[in-house]
């Protein structure tokens, strides 16, 4: 007799057990799955010359070994264990001394087209013994083989090669090694020789275009089976301290605001903004022309989170760090001792060093290492080199996520030019920012002179005053307010006309 | 005539060679690497005895004999045993027949079965 089924299976007697996952230690990469390569399985990583295939599944062996405490297996088809170890000495990794403690194993498989001749049945049983000698060596629990493509460029019978292939994945799989391969970029499928064909179980897609004559790392999880993931691109970026990847969507709206203020570093400014200064992990805007006193502002502020012994990031895009210390000694601000002491970092990058999105991920890697309570961007509108306005007001709410997530606060400096009004930041990030103080240099008496007023400051009293900033060499301060028929006195006519009150 | 084997089961199958040389397996054991007189020098590398490694090993001593008679040197290598000599020759595909000498060094992968191939690539395709 037949019985229908009526229910689905119960869940419990499906056994639904965790895909367990090896981590791979590349900063963001496993955020972005959710905890690393499938463990056990092969992974397929796949992109363009230059996308960074080798790095990755390099980091994956070392900082497998270095890290996770797992021995590796390396086989390169393209480079020397020499050219190899010298590549990557310079992200501090010492292959060599793995080599020797007996935790990694590199093999160099050499295949010379022009030397084989095809004579008869053949399998790749050889490489087999090859890589199962390795992985018992050193007790391997992974294995990167870059690129296995050269295979099918070095020998002629494709429908062997395929067949073995898939006895190869097989293999590792019986071996319970958790495995990388790379695969360069095909015109019409993910890599040249389909191998996408043979891994199902992860693919990992890395990207290296160009625009603007700027280069832009991108990664995409393809495909990961059984574990859902990040989908989108994210940015990546190669440094010193190697690969790594911005998971930019785990952030959002959600972050914790704090009711706690900073000062300004300037007394008469805090006194404008409600006497105590702007919130602490809020975003500040500094816009002006120039010459009118942005980043002496920038290092009011630097220099009181350093007197409290905070952490500052001051990325510039436009000084050296010794020029801005020259800068900032001349108006009473002395940075190199806090430079000295550590609480203080000045970074200087020229905008077109690269694309947007490293700008992105190296602030964020910047942050992550140096770990400051306050960041300064100077300035902000110099990224207009290397991106247009949506796409640097796109990133710059990614970074101003990044810092108010982990209650940064974040001072940006706007060069406003002649043509555009004061009141328009010319990369257009208004929206983004909590307070927002603009700038101006006014003409007078055959002077100029700068003013400083606040436009916006969200969630907190503030002034609606126009202030004289003076710059001397006792630091920066704002003039007391003289305020005549219609008009802020500054400089001259403050100290001609006698009849004008005190009133700040 | 000289055929030497790293693999003793290789060498059972070993069939005798033509010419008198009775029990050469000592008399390989003895002899110094390379002879006077030898002018090829061949490492045929199998995967333990499987019909393709026979038949490999068959069909390269059948060649040298008829074409070489005693001016070659023949080693066979079971990877199974010598998984590390793999590196030095970079082996993947077995069986692989590697031309030391004369130079240039020359790979010939498979069972050996297509004997012009073979022949024109050990630059014996005149003799034959």
């Amino acid at each position: 007799m037949v019985t229908r089924r009526r229910s689905r299976p119960r869940k419990d007697s499906v056994a639904v057990r965790q895909l367990l996952k090896a981590p791979t230690g590349i900063r963001g990469l496993d955020e972005v799955t959710l905890g690393g390569l499938p463990r056990g399985r092969t992974a397929l990583v796949c992109g363009g010359a230059g996308s960074g295939k080798t790095l990755l599944a390099l980091e994956f062996i070392v900082r497998g070994i270095r890290e996770f405490d797992e021995p590796g297996v390396f086989v390169t088809f393209e480079e020397t264990v020499d050219d190899l170890a010298k590549n990557v000495t310079s992200l501090g990794f010492d292959l060599k001394d793995l080599i020797r403690k007996k935790k990694l194993a590199i093999d160099y498989v050499f295949i010379e087209r022009t030397e084989i001749e095809e004579t008869g049945e053949y399998d790749l049983e050889g490489l087999f013994v090859r890589l199962g000698a390795l992985i018992d060596e050193v007790g391997a629990k992974r294995v990167a083989i870059d690129s296995l493509e050269a295979l099918f460029a070095g020998l002629p019978n494709k429908a062997i090669l395929r067949a073995e292939l898939r006895r190869l994945f097989r293999w590792l799989k019986e071996r319970g090694v958790t495995s990388v391969i790379t695969g360069e970029q095909g015109e019409k499928s993910l890599t040249r020789y389909g191998l996408e064909e043979y891994v199902s179980d992860c693919v990992i897609f890395l990207d290296h275009r160009v625009q603007n004559q700027v280069a832009t790392r991108r990664l995409r999880v393809m495909k990961y089976r059984g574990s859902s993931h990040g989908t989108n691109e994210y940015p990546a970026m190669i440094d010193k301290g190697g690969l790594s990847v911005l998971p930019i969507s785990s952030l959002g709206l959600t972050y914790p605001v704090s009711n706690e203020r900073v000062v300004t570093g300037v007394a008469r400014l805090d006194h404008m903004l409600g006497s105590k200064g702007y919130f602490r992990g809020s975003s500040i805007l500094l816009s002006g022309p120039a010459g009118s006193g942005k980043s002496s502002l920038a290092a009011a502020f630097a220099e009181s989170f350093c007197k409290r012994g905070e952490r500052c990031l001051y990325l510039s895009f436009e000084e050296s760090p010794d020029q801005i210390i020259r800068s900032m000694a001349s108006i009473g601000f002395d940075l190199g001792r806090w430079v000295k002491k550590g609480l203080l970092r000045l970074n200087a990058t020229r905008p077109t060093i690269y694309g947007l999105e490293q700008h992105l991920v190296s602030v964020h890697n910047l942050v992550s290492e140096f770990e400051p309570r306050a960041v300064i961007i100077d300035p902000v509108t110099n990224l207009s080199a290397v991106g247009a306005n949506n796409e640097i007001k796109a990133i710059l709410t990614q970074i101003i996520d990044v810092l108010k997530s982990s209650g940064i606060t974040a001072m940006f400096t706007s060069l406003t030019g002649g043509a555009h009004g004061h009141e328009q930041s010319e990369v257009d990030i208004s929206s983004l920012i909590d307070t927002w103080i603009v700038l101006q240099m006014v003409q007078s008496a055959n002077e100029r002179n700068r003013i400083l007023y606040i436009l916006k400051s969200r969630g907190m009293e503030h002034s609606n005053q126009m202030r004289e900033l003076v710059l001397s060499d006792e630091g920066v301060d704002l003039a007391e307010v003289y305020a005549g028929p219609g008009t802020v006195h500054t400089a001259a006519a403050r100290r001609k006309s006698g009849d004008t009150k005190v009133i700040g | 005539m000289a055929t030497r084997s790293t693999d003793t089961r290789a060498t059972k199958r070993h069939p005798k060679k033509k010419g008198g040389t009775g029990r050469l397996d000592q008399k390989l054991r003895a002899a110094p690497r390379r002879q006077v007189g030898t002018e090829y020098v061949l490492r045929l590398y199998v995967a333990g005895m499987s019909q393709r490694s026979t038949a490999a090993i068959k069909n390269i001593t059948e060649i040298c004999d008829a074409h070489l008679p005693g001016r070659y040197d023949l080693e066979v290598i079971d990877i199974y045993q010598h998984p590390t000599f793999l590196q030095r020759d970079q082996i993947i595909a077995v069986p692989t027949l590697v031309k030391k000498q004369p130079i240039p060094v020359r790979c010939f992968i498979g069972d050996l079965a297509n004997r012009e191939k073979v022949l024109l690539g050990l630059d014996l395709q005149d003799k034959l």
